[in-house]
């Protein structure tokens, strides 16, 4: 038997967790979204609009789209710690879609608050 | 047991390899997630244009009818379907549910059937 002693902080836990519970979010989200968009009689620029004009639904997409903003900085990241071993490169690209999601999560504050 | 670790293959040849039909679904939900994750600005162009104006919502209706943005939307479809079932069933496992060996195999062909039938269905529905 091999002998291990576990060490660290536990982070990959809390990325472990990260995921599932961020899943969850987004998967509920996209119920909700669907039941509103079958709720309206036709769907149509004008429906559509006026779902997106709900205060609550514009703070549920927000927390939804934040979520899956987390849940791809863990996946993209667990891939590059798979398959990209130089640590500049790595790193590298990492900062560049930390910043990308950053970009995305500002631009879809102006799309859901831009009317 | 020393014949055995000798004859193992030093080098891993990909195209030799067949993966058990969890390991096929699982390397597919990861080929997803970094689909979805790439075209998150497609997504994000066509949901701001769906809501900027009467017009531009009117004019998705030629981006989406190019030939090239069916055949990736036709892709995302799969893959959202593909990532979303397949981490269903990984919440499952989490669970401890489906991870006997005969479980493990049919759940992963479910998630792999259904995907791509509900992306057939979806996509012949939707154009």
């Amino acid at each position: 038997m091999v002998k291990r002693i576990v060490v660290g902080a536990h982070y990959g836990l809390r990325d472990w967790l990260m995921q599932r519970v961020t899943a969850v979010v987004i998967i509920l989200f996209t119920l909700c979204l669907l039941a509103a968009v079958a709720w309206q009689p036709s769907l149509d620029y004008a429906s559509w609009k006026l779902i997106w004009s709900n205060s609550i639904a514009r703070l549920a997409g927000l927390l939804a789209f934040v979520g899956l903003l987390l849940h791809a900085w863990i996946g993209v990241r667990n891939v590059f710690m798979d398959y990209i071993k130089p640590t500049g490169l790595r790193l590298t690209l990492q900062v560049l879609v930390i910043l990308a999601l950053l970009f995305y999560g500002a631009w879809s504050v102006q799309i859901l608050w831009s009317t | 047991m020393t014949a055995a670790v000798k004859r193992r293959p030093k080098h891993l040849d990909l195209a030799k390899i067949r993966l058990p039909m969890p390991a096929f679904v699982s390397i597919l939900h990861r080929f997803s997630g970094v689909l979805l994750f790439l075209f998150i600005p497609f997504i994000l162009y066509l949901f701001e244009r769906s809501l900027a104006s009467q017009s531009s919502y009117a004019d998705l209706a030629g981006v989406v009818g190019h030939p090239l943005a069916k055949l990736v939307l036709f892709a995302l479809l799969w893959a959202f379907l593909h990532h979303l079932f397949a981490g269903i069933r990984y919440l499952l496992l989490d669970i401890h549910v489906g991870t006997d060996l005969g479980a493990a195999r049919a759940g992963s062909g479910i998630v792999l059937a259904v995907s791509l039938l509900l992306t057939v269905i979806l996509g012949v529905k939707l154009w």
